[in-house]
């Protein structure tokens, strides 16, 4: 896949169609992937990967990709193209300056997850039908490649590109997805359990910004978290219930418009499922005001920024409430 | 040497706690780390290290600097600072004992920061010898040696007994006083065992990271690299290399209106945000590339111009496994490398 | 536990005085009366309003002055909006003094001295003029140039006719940038009257001001024949402790809160332009 990929990027940049191209490229570590933009058919041969570790979602990069000279290739996996199409429908990127080319999605590794199993020194990982080869410091390991895909691989939600100018590969479909059984083991606990759930999940907020930052509903020129005047742009838990709020106030402000790409517990240092916020809301929205999925397309009139005389009464959120 | 079956050493650390706080590194899920506040029958991780440095111990996340009272015209300042307990942290690897050395140079260096010292002061650290170091290790690169760590005291493990070795007075007062729980050892197996991690260390994928090209007497050189426009370019302006680092020591003064008075904190800040440098009037470094650079600077360049060419970084590693973007000091030592 | 330079004493505002539409010059004492501690020309005390923030500024008043303080702070931000807004007998925290000094007492001695101001650029420098008028014999020749957008804008201008013009031992030339009703003196910019001027290059000059007059002016003064080494300016950037540790104020090795503010430009030219 990679090959045909290179080879369609180097094409597409002779031709004139673009004159630049956002991929990753590889460093240290077979798993180590940095988002890249790529001037020249050169650069693009030494340095473009595509492969079972390239999980990050360059949408987000082409707000700022998208304003500049020209038009810029990308190739985007299909949760990515959610994430590509809302940007879009918020005209935050300049579709006009963007060619996308729809390339297949996961599932990615996560190398935590190889970690997590106790192996260290990882020199390299091959996949080997589906079984993990590990060459590591202290010899070989071995593991089911389904143990290691990314959490955010494993509750996927569509194999369709919703966007692109075209395909290298089949497109797939819209999956019956488990992705909101966690939620809705949150949603059964008693008020006191999912309290206790969310504390200590969100205790180990180091307020590092990654979630924010990574997320391609984020996209505000200057955040409330970062505006001294407003109030709410302590960095740190001055109390012990600041960095709850933060990451509920985010959760609301990306509510309707979280595509569910789940970039944000991808990144989290500290591990915290964060796309669970994200998701109940998702869960919320769908029940409330009927199936809707952000980024799906880019004229539909979002849930939450519509009114209509069917929409349930503010009192539903009392009743809810009730345990 | 003094040493401990490993089998009993949750009867060391139910002994030591018994005396004084003791924080341990504990397996959290999913492999990752994190020291605890050691209670009976906790088990002390086995992984490399933590995802959190053990900066936290001196120099907290957050952290109460003053409080005030506000009455009409008149303003009282209440001192809060209280003598810390004494403590003890356990298992603290190399890397992070090293870093202790780097914070001390900007947090004791005149005028003494009396929160940072306080801990200091009252803080037992005991370092464990490293085994099995990871493809992210390079603390060779910095002078460290994994097989025999710094800090007051450290520990080395043969695989059935933690042996322990003074390292200055008041590793020995620790080690002292739990002597009678030690016995003598043989360390013909550990010294077999330090020998392979010497060897595995030179093995490494990062064993060969120079400095050579780094330090105070570069700083234009570096600073006007065209390369810090590659390396920045995807950098998502987050803080995550900044607080998983156990150097980086940038803080921010924050207050905060209890309704009830004003509690002023400090807490971790980083040179990546975007307003780190921002005035009324501007900001010095207005955009990613100069907030990128200046982390980068700062530690291969600046802060060994100031402090006889010891650098601000200690090879731990996080940075390497936690960047969202997996940029990194080693991709910037090896970008900037004067060949 | 010892004192923390962190935890800041108390002052109290004993006298406002508006000097143009946005710049007021506080006068601050101990509670007990008196100065809350000494400082050198130049250097600078951190302020604070507990619950809105803490800030660097320069102290304006002369060391020589044994009586009180003095802060001239122009609006611009949040805490400078606060501190506007204070009356006389208000509390306020002080910390310091912070940072180096200008070498009144070494390198400037008996020298012929140049100040060259620009708009709130003079409360630093205010300092240094005071203490080199209370201490006269010590220096050679002194001539401030002060410019401002208009009249109103110049800082301490009561102090400038009535004190330092009425001073027969010092020059004083003042300039605005675009004429004005009741103004008979110069008009223009800063760092061109100092061109119209031209001053000695045997003196050591002194400028302060916003940051394109600083540029214009230091290459107005090479092309009359000074020399970096001959010029010292002294810069403001964002700070919180003032103490060379949680920073923000670092420019290449140097912290401006401890190594600053006052630098010579041969010094700065050896740092990053992050300023």
């Amino acid at each position: 896949m990679q090959e045909t990929i290179i080879k369609r990027a180097k094409e597409l940049l002779a031709d004139g169609t673009v004159n630049r191209v956002i991929g990753w490229k590889r460093g240290e570590f077979v798993y180590d992937i940095t988002p890249a933009v790529f001037e020249t058919a050169e650069e693009i041969d030494a340095e473009f990967v595509f492969d079972d570790f390239t999980q990050a979602n360059v949408s987000k990069y082409l707000i700022k990709e998208s304003r500049k000279e020209g038009k810029i290739l990308a190739f985007l996996k299909p949760c990515d193209t959610y994430s590509f199409n809302q940007l879009v429908k918020e005209h935050r990127i300049n579709r006009e300056n963007v060619y996308v080319i729809g390339i297949p999605g996961g599932p990615k590794l996560d190398i935590e997850k190889i970690k997590a199993k106790g192996i260290t020194g990882i020199l390299d990982v091959k996949n080997e039908n589906y079984t993990l080869k590990i060459k590591t410091l202290y010899g070989e390991e071995t593991m089911p490649f389904y143990e290691a895909i990314s959490g955010k691989c494993a509750d996927c939600k569509s194999k369709k590109h919703v966007v692109y100018d075209e395909l290298i590969g089949e497109d797939g479909d819209v999956l019956e997805s488990n992705r909101f059984d966690m939620v809705e083991k949150l949603e059964n606990m008693t008020a006191q359990e999912r309290y206790d759930f969310w504390r200590g999940e969100l205790s180990k907020c180091i307020r590092c910004n990654a979630c924010r930052n990574v997320c391609p509903a984020c996209t505000c020129e200057n955040c409330v978290f970062d505006n001294p005047s407003s109030g709410v742009s302590n960095k740190a838990a001055a109390d012990s219930f600041e960095e709850n709020m933060f990451h509920i106030i985010r959760a609301f402000h990306v509510a309707g418009r979280c595509t569910d790409c789940g970039e944000c517990s991808r990144v989290c240092p500290q591990n915290i499922p964060l796309h669970l916020l994200n998701r109940k809301f998702i869960k919320d929205i769908n029940s409330l005001y009927g199936e809707y999925q952000a980024g799906a397309d880019t004229t539909s009139k979002a849930p939450l920024n519509d009114y209509n005389t069917d929409d349930c009464e503010p009192s539903i959120v009392h009743e809810r409430g009730v345990e | 040497m003094l040493k401990i079956s490993a089998d009993k050493l949750n009867d060391l650390f139910d002994a030591i706690s018994a005396k004084q706080t003791l924080y341990i590194p504990v397996d959290r899920e999913a492999g990752s780390a994190e020291y605890k506040k050691y209670e009976s029958g906790m088990e002390m991780s086995r992984g490399l290290n933590t995802v959190r440095s053990a900066k936290d111990f001196f120099f907290p996340q957050t952290e109460n600097l003053a409080d005030f009272k506000m009455n009409g015209k008149n303003i009282e300042v209440i001192d809060i600072r209280e003598e810390s307990e004494d403590f003890v942290i356990f298992g603290v690897r190399a890397c992070d004992a090293r870093s202790f050395t780097i914070l001390d140079k900007v947090f004791l260096a005149e005028p003494v920061d009396s929160y940072y010292k306080n801990r200091r002061d009252h803080g037992t650290v005991v370092t464990m010898a490293c085994t099995r170091p990871a493809e992210t290790c390079f603390c060779t690169t910095f002078g460290i040696d994994p097989t025999a760590p710094e800090g007051d005291a450290a520990v080395f493990s043969d695989g059935e007994n933690y042996f322990f070795k003074a390292n200055n007075e008041k590793g020995q007062a620790f080690i002292d006083s739990i002597s009678d729980m030690l016995q003598d050892g043989d360390t013909e197996k550990l010294e077999k065992i330090q020998e392979n991690t010497r060897e595995i260390m030179k093995k490494l994928p990062l064993a060969n990271l120079s400095t050579d090209s780094f330090g105070g007497e570069r700083l234009m050189e570096h600073f006007s690299s065209e390369k810090w426009a590659e390396l920045s370019e995807s950098c998502l302006g987050c803080g995550t290399c900044t607080f998983v680092c156990p150097t980086c020591q940038c803080y921010d003064i924050r207050d905060f209106d209890t309704g009830n008075g004003i509690k002023r904190f400090r807490c971790w800040d980083s040179c990546m945000y975007s307003d780190f440098t921002k005035m009324a009037h501007g900001n010095s470094r207005n955009s990613q590339l100069e907030r990128f650079r200046q982390r980068f600077m700062h530690k291969l360049v600046y802060f060994p111009a100031n402090n006889n060419g010891e650098f601000g970084c200690v090879g731990c590693g996080r940075c390497l496994s936690k960047c969202p973007i997996s940029m990194n000091i080693v991709k910037v030592m090896k970008a900037l490398e004067v060949k | 536990m010892n004192n923390d330079t962190l935890i800041p004493l108390v002052g109290v505002i004993t006298d406002i005085r508006q000097d143009t539409p946005d710049v007021k010059t506080f006068r601050v004492n101990a509670l007990e009366g008196g100065k809350v501690f000494e400082h050198m020309p130049g250097q600078c005390a951190m302020l604070s309003i507990p619950g809105v923030g803490e800030g660097m500024f320069s102290i304006t008043s002369s060391p020589t002055n044994k009586e009180f303080m003095e802060f001239s702070i122009k609006k611009c931000g949040c805490l400078t909006t606060w501190l506007h807004a204070m009356d006389v007998g208000q509390q306020i925290t002080i910390r310091g003094p912070y940072g180096n000094h200008f070498p009144v007492e070494t390198e400037l001695k008996g020298k012929d001295l140049l100040f060259i101001a620009g708009g709130i650029g003079l409360a630093p420098l205010r300092s240094v003029i005071n203490y080199v008028r209370d201490n006269r014999a010590n220096y050679g020749d002194v001539q401030i140039v002060y410019g401002s957008r208009s009249k109103d804008d110049l800082v301490d201008y009561k102090e400038i006719i009535d004190e330092w013009m009425a001073d027969p031992n010092i020059q004083v030339n003042l300039t605005i940038d675009n004429p004005q009703e009741g103004w008979d003196g110069h008009v223009g910019f800063v760092p061109n009257y100092v061109k119209e001027l031209n001053p000695s290059t045997n003196k050591t000059v002194l400028v302060c001001g916003p940051p394109i007059m600083i540029k214009f002016t230091l290459a107005g003064l090479k092309e009359l024949g000074f020399t970096e080494t001959q010029v010292y300016t002294t810069m403001e950037l964002r700070m919180k402790c003032a103490v060379g540790k949680c920073g923000r104020c670092n420019i290449g090795n140097k912290y401006v809160c401890k190594d600053g503010p006052v630098f010579r430009f041969d010094q700065l030219d050896e740092l990053p332009d992050e300023y």
